[in-house]
């Protein structure tokens, strides 16, 4: 069972159940949005991550750093909340469905209440609950502190706290400008994009799935997918070298990256035409300035195809391209996976002349 | 006349009627009277909306991102008491803090804080999202939501950095590499070779983004009492600045939001 789980938990493979996940998720949220499947999902969860603490390997990995141990209360927090949000969702459509109103928008919940007694109270018992909470935390779970500082000798691997993960992950398929500089900033201008792109009247100040399905299916996905599960992966399934180690492995070190990865150039020159590489840059990346202009050129018409018809008029040029590029941006991180893992891929474009590689 | 009971008499003294400008919350004026004299409650509206109160909308995940900035900021100026960011004696002082103060939970409270803040904030966020709160007219707010979010990770970033020890200077190593791969500002970065003009160099490492973060060209003394000051002054002024634009901003948007 557990020599299964750690084969199966490799990225290219738990990458592609997560997704596989995600879109059952959207495509049955009928039955995922009941009290039934809400308590069975947290009661299962429970015992999955209660079973792995059994684990001698995985426990002795986890508490490494106790800088891991919130990423327990997040997992929890981050499934809780995606699930009620989702029950309440369906819920006020249903109703909706049914000619009523949301919940939200019945005539006692639009009813004005004095904050005194009644918001006061709720922050004082909040504040109380979450005071208590961390005064335990603080008991139980000593900060970690480690060796002093030394210059010279690197700990293996040298990891970032975990919320940092999901960027160092990202590191393995991408080089830092684009791991640690473009793609960052893409997330902060896109995440301060959202309310200017996003033109749906519909669905504001109350929970809702169907109203609002394309913006939460996309939202969903960016949160669920690249962003929790690479923080998963790249805290509890990265050992020394960054090299994927199942959860019930012993970090080893001994593993090590067999470094076999090619470049879109040397299987265009070298395995397809069995020619040397051209001197000159541009002929040499020729083939991977074709696909990455072309990925946008013929991508992005054919994205229009599809929705062109639908969000152009209704969002206008300059919302709708600036929602194409953030989609098209967003998209490469995958692409970019699943070709390391199907062809071994290191680079699209690789000009380390100018340090610009793809 | 029946007996006035202690509390009605302590309530009556000259003390008591100074410190707090109002009677008991048992009628409409006195509540709000609470709410709007006191500086702290006062960032409440009087009356709100009852859907607005119900934790199964807003999940309390703002005003807990709020209280608990509010308790890092306690237990961090008392760790400031028995910390000195230097090289030599930053390390030793973290130690101090468990072993020779009393109760010497303090910078357990203070980082498990910080790691809680962040969850917070993140769940704040997805909440504000999926009840679709950052439609109009709280879009400008939602962009303030996005920057209070960066600036509790650098203040966390900036944090890992002072107690000294291994797992902060290579976390903060890896984390800066980063900025030297900037593009055009970093030394790594792409375009940055083209920045020459003839034998001189624009973007060395002595000069670019990385340079600017670190105060040198890798983690050292001079980048402890930079990310120090940034985390212990800097960020939290700005933090602070910010939430109050937050917060005003939820009210003159119309408070929390309920449908239309
Ligand atoms: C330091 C971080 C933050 C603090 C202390 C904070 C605090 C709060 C508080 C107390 C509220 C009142 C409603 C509630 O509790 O949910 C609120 C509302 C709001 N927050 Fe934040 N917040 C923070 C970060 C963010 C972030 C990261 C975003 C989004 C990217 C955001 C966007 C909003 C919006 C749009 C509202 C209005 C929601 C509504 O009317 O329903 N905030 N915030």
């Amino acid at each position: 069972m557990k020599n299964i789980i750690d084969m199966i938990m490799a990225p290219e493979y738990s990458f592609t159940a997560v997704v596989v996940l995600f879109i059952l998720m959207i495509k049955y949220v009928d039955k995922i949005a009941t009290k039934k499947f809400g308590y069975s999902l947290l009661l299962g969860m429970t015992v999955f991550i209660g079973w792995l603490f059994t684990d001698n390997v995985f426990r002795l990995n986890f508490f490494a750093t106790n800088d891991n141990v919130p990423i327990i209360f997040l997992v929890f927090l981050v499934v809780w909340s995606c699930w009620f949000s989702l029950y309440k969702g369906i819920q006020n459509d249903n109703r909706i469905a049914a000619g009523g109103v949301p919940l939200e928008a019945e005539p006692e919940n639009r009813e004005k209440v004095w904050s005194w007694p009644n918001l006061v109270y709720t922050e004082l018992f909040a504040i109380i609950a979450c005071t208590i909470f961390l005064i335990v935390w603080a008991i139980v779970f000593k900060s970690p502190l480690e060796e002093p500082a030394n210059p010279t000798w690197a700990p293996n691997p040298a990891k970032a706290p975990w919320y940092f993960l999901g960027l160092q992950e990202m590191l393995v398929y991408f080089d830092p400008w684009l791991a640690g500089v473009l793609l960052p900033g893409l997330i902060i201008v896109g995440l301060v994009a959202i309310p200017y792109m996003d033109v749906n009247p519909k669905g504001n100040g109350y929970y809702t799935f169907r109203e609002r399905k394309f913006a939460i299916t996309t939202f969903l996905f960016g949160w669920l997918v690249l962003w929790v599960f690479l923080i998963i992966i790249g805290t509890f399934l990265r050992g020394p070298n960054w090299v994927y180690y199942g959860p019930f492995e012993v970090w080893d070190a001994h593993k090590v990256l067999a470094a076999n990865n090619v470049n879109i150039s040397e299987y265009f020159w070298i395995k397809l035409l069995n020619q040397g590489l051209p001197k000159n840059i541009l002929v040499r990346e020729i083939a991977g300035i074709i696909m990455t202009v072309g990925y946008f050129v013929v991508g992005i018409p054919l994205f229009n195809k599809f929705f062109g018809n639908k969000y152009l008029k209704r969002m206008g040029m300059i919302r709708y391209y600036l929602m194409v590029m953030l989609i098209f941006m967003t998209l490469t991180l995958p692409i970019k996976m699943y070709l390391r893992w199907s062809i071994n891929l290191k680079y699209i474009i690789f000009m380390p002349e100018f340090e610009f590689n793809i | 006349m029946a007996e006035k009971s202690f509390a009605e008499k302590v309530a009556n003294t000259q003390v008591w009627k100074s410190i707090f400008r109002h009677g008991p919350p048992n009628n409409a004026r006195n509540r709000a009277a609470i709410v709007a004299g006191n500086v702290f409650l006062h960032l409440h509206p009087i009356k709100l909306k009852k859907s607005g109160v119900q934790l199964g909308y807003t999940w309390c995940m703002g005003g807990l991102s709020f209280f608990v900035f509010l308790a890092l900021s306690v237990t961090g100026v008392l760790l400031m008491f028995y910390y000195r960011p230097t090289a030599e004696y930053a390390f030793n002082d973290i130690i101090g803090m468990r072993e020779h103060v009393p109760l010497g939970i303090m910078r357990e409270l203070h980082r498990w804080g910080a790691h809680a803040m962040v969850i917070t904030v993140w769940i704040h966020m997805f909440r504000v999202f999926m009840t679709g709160s950052y439609k109009p007219p709280r879009e400008f707010n939602w962009g303030v939501g996005v920057i209070l979010l960066v600036l509790t990770l650098l203040l966390s970033f900036t944090g890992y950095l002072l107690p000294w020890d291994q797992l902060a200077i290579w976390a903060i190593t890896v984390g800066s590499n980063m900025a030297k791969a900037t593009p055009f500002a970093g030394h790594g970065g792409p375009g940055a070779a083209l920045a020459t003009i003839g034998d001189f160099v624009m973007v060395s490492d002595k000069n670019d983004v990385r340079f600017q973060l670190l105060a040198g060209r890798f983690v050292g003394e001079a980048t402890l009492l930079r990310f120090y000051i940034l985390h212990c002054v800097f960020i939290p002024l700005v933090v602070s600045v910010l939430i109050a634009i937050h917060f005003w901003r939820i009210r003159k948007d119309g408070g929390i939001s309920a449908p239309l």
